[in-house]
Order: C-alpha cells, then sequence, then structure tokens
C-alpha cells in the first residue's frame, strides 16, 4: 500500500470514528456533571471505612485491589518479556564498546552533572520512600513513589558509571525484590482469605485516626509492596536497556 | 464549553492515529501511540470532574466535601503503569528488530518478513 491510499484509508477510518465519537458523546451529560453512583458511594463510605484519607488508595488497594493485582502483574510480565527479548542473542557478546578514535579523548562525566546527580540521589530516595509509605494519607502511593525511587537508581547511573548502577542493584537481587513485592501484594490478599474474609480483606487494624500514616491497615502495607516491586521492575528493564547500548555487541567469540 | 475536553480526547487520539498511520521510524510510532493512549486519560478525568469539588483527599478538608469521582482516577493510575510496560516491551522489540533487519522504517520490516 502506497502512503497515498494509506492516508486515504486512514481519512475514511477517522471520519467513521468521528461519527460514533460525535454521536456517543451526545448521550453523555456535559463535562463537570459526573453522574455515576459507584464513585459518590466509594466516597462517603472510604474515610470511615478505611481510615484512609487518599480515597483514590482506598479504591486502588482495597475496593478495586483485585483489580490492582492484575496491574502489577502486566508490570511484572512486561519486566520479564523485556528480560526475554533483550537476552544476549546467539552471535552476540559482551563487551564494552570499542573507542572508534582512538586519537580523541572521550570526554569524563562532567563534574557539574557528577555533583547535581550526587546531591539528588538522597533526596530522590527520601522522597520516593515518602510517597511509597503515605498512600493511605495524600496523593501519592507505590505506583508514583516506585517510579521515582527507581530514577535515584539512574542518577547513580549519571553521576558515575554504569558498572557503579550493575553493582549497586545486581540483577539477581533486584529479580528477588521484584518477586517480592509482586508476591507480597499476592500473599496479603490471600491472607485475608485464609481467616475466611474476602480476598483483599483490609484485615489489619485500621489505627487511631484518618490521615495518620499509621491508619488504614493493609492500603499502606500493600502500598509498600507496590513500591518495591515497581522500583524494581524499572530499575531492571532500565538496565536491560542500558546493558543493550553498552555492553552487547555482534560478533563471535 | 460543556463537551470541550471531550473533543480534545478526540483530537489528541486522531492525531496520535495519524503518526502510527504515516510514520517512518518503529520509535516514532511507538511515541505516536503514547500520544493516543494519552487521550485516555484526558477522557478518563474528564468523565470523572464535578464542577467545583475538591480533589478525592480528606487529609485537610472536611469529610463530606464534594469531590470529583475516585474510581476513574485510579483507573487514570493504571492507565499510566500499563502504559509505561506496553512502551518498554515496545521498544525492546525495536532494538531487536533494528538488529536483525537494519532498519526501522515498518514499510521497509513489512517486506523483510521471515
Amino acid at each position: 500500500m502506497t502512503p497515498g491510499q494509506r492516508r486515504w484509508v486512514f481519512g475514511v477510518a477517522v471520519a467513521g470514528l468521528a461519527a460514533f465519537y460525535l454521536w456517543g458523546l451526545s448521550g453523555l451529560p456535559g463535562f463537570g456533571n459526573y453522574p455515576g453512583p459507584y464513585g459518590f458511594a466509594i466516597l462517603h463510605i472510604a474515610v470511615q471505612q478505611t481510615d484512609a484519607t487518599g480515597v483514590v488508595s482506598a479504591v486502588n488497594f482495597d475496593y478495586r485491589g483485585f483489580d490492582t493485582v492484575g496491574e502489577e502483574f502486566i508490570l511484572f510480565a512486561a519486566a520479564a518479556a523485556t528480560a526475554v527479548v533483550l537476552r544476549r542473542l546467539r552471535g552476540e557478546r559482551e563487551r564494552p564498546a570499542v573507542d572508534q578514535a582512538g586519537d580523541r579523548e572521550v570526554p569524563p562525566t562532567s563534574e557539574a552533572v557528577r555533583m547535581v546527580a550526587l546531591l539528588f540521589t538522597g533526596p530522590v530516595m527520601v522522597m520516593g520512600w515518602w510517597l511509597v509509605s503515605h498512600a493511605q494519607t495524600s496523593p501519592s502511593g507505590g505506583f508514583q513513589g516506585g517510579v521515582i525511587l527507581a530514577t535515584a537508581f539512574i542518577l547513580v547511573y549519571l553521576a558515575g558509571e554504569f558498572l557503579v548502577l550493575k553493582r549497586f542493584s545486581p540483577v539477581a537481587l533486584t529479580d528477588a525484590v521484584e518477586a517480592a513485592g509482586a508476591g507480597g501484594f499476592a500473599a496479603i490478599g490471600l491472607a485475608a482469605v485464609l481467616m475466611g474474609r474476602a480476598y483483599l480483606y483490609d484485615f489489619l487494624p485500621l489505627g487511631q485516626m484518618p490521615g495518620a500514616v499509621s491508619s488504614a491497615g493493609t492500603i499502606a502495607l500493600i502500598s509498600f509492596f507496590v513500591g518495591l516491586e515497581v522500583a524494581a521492575a524499572f530499575i531492571l528493564i532500565i538496565g536491560e536497556m542500558l546493558e543493550q547500548t553498552l555492553l552487547i555487541r555482534h560478533g563471535g567469540g | 464549553m460543556a463537551y470541550f475536553p471531550f473533543v480534545v480526547v478526540a483530537w489528541i487520539l486522531c492525531a496520535g492515529l495519524y503518526g502510527i498511520v504515516t510514520s517512518r521510524h518503529l520509535v516514532h510510532q511507538i511515541i505516536c501511540l503514547i500520544v493516543a493512549q494519552s487521550s485516555t486519560y484526558v477522557l478518563l478525568l474528564g468523565v470523572g470532574y464535578v464542577t467545583g469539588a475538591v480533589a478525592p483527599y480528606y487529609f485537610d478538608v472536611p469529610a463530606h466535601t464534594q469531590a470529583v469521582d475516585p474510581v476513574v482516577q485510579a483507573l487514570a493510575l493504571t492507565d499510566v503503569v500499563v502504559e509505561a510496560a506496553v512502551t518498554a516491551l515496545l521498544l525492546s522489540f525495536a532494538i531487536q528488530a533494528h538488529k536483525r533487519f537494519g532498519t526501522l522504517d515498518p514499510q521497509e520490516l513489512a517486506s523483510l518478513k521471515g
């Protein structure tokens, strides 16, 4: 198919899409008039029922926790699949890049970059843990916090060397942390089943007051495990990508 | 104005789809897919919005203040995570396709099957 034909087919398809979209839109209540009873029902009971002031986290890790298990395993499967797709293929081997222009000096990492990256590593780590541990109170949670935790490791790569990053986060350890994070979430759900409650039932004490870090029972615990899983998954995925660029080369031997 | 956010959704979706259809580079095509998917965030948040309501966090507002729908916000979070996972996987396919076929042009790749 030529690009011209392709565009023409696309034009027809978009016209059809637009027609159906406008048709659907005409039946929607306008922007700002959300009618759904489900969200409002949760808003009314969530804070009393779970002691979590972050209702989004209560939805994610309690009311619709089963969805979130699936979501977490999508990430888990994607990290595993990335590792499989980017494995060392036959005829490839690991070695650092050979300098193509031996007479030119490789510029070292600039002191400014190194300094900023090192300065930020600690605070970024603290911020990541803060987000992971405050899912129940504020707009945060394991997913957001986990990504920021992974960023702290990428700063180590920016500040130093790829090999330093590898020493900080050996694949075996990162794999184990990822598995513990994903398994921990599923295990909390199963623990509730063993106590004769529904899967992912919030069986821990809810704490004294809504909005305290120690409140909301399993929501905080699940957020912690999700944080571990997400951070490890992102470190693994980014590590695989860096390995492709920096270490794996085509050629025998 | 009552439908403006939904028009934005359609615009972002179509811009992303147009990019996917006309793209001559796999990485560009993957980014277009991200653009198309971003329309779903606007759609989800737009559907759950309530005029004058606060975010669904009762840390420093009195209980029973009218808030926007928390369920679509949780869904948007799921959406972001799935997008990140899908993007990582697609990019790694692009790396291997480039290694194997030496090109990232979808049209050339289509003629290189086998």
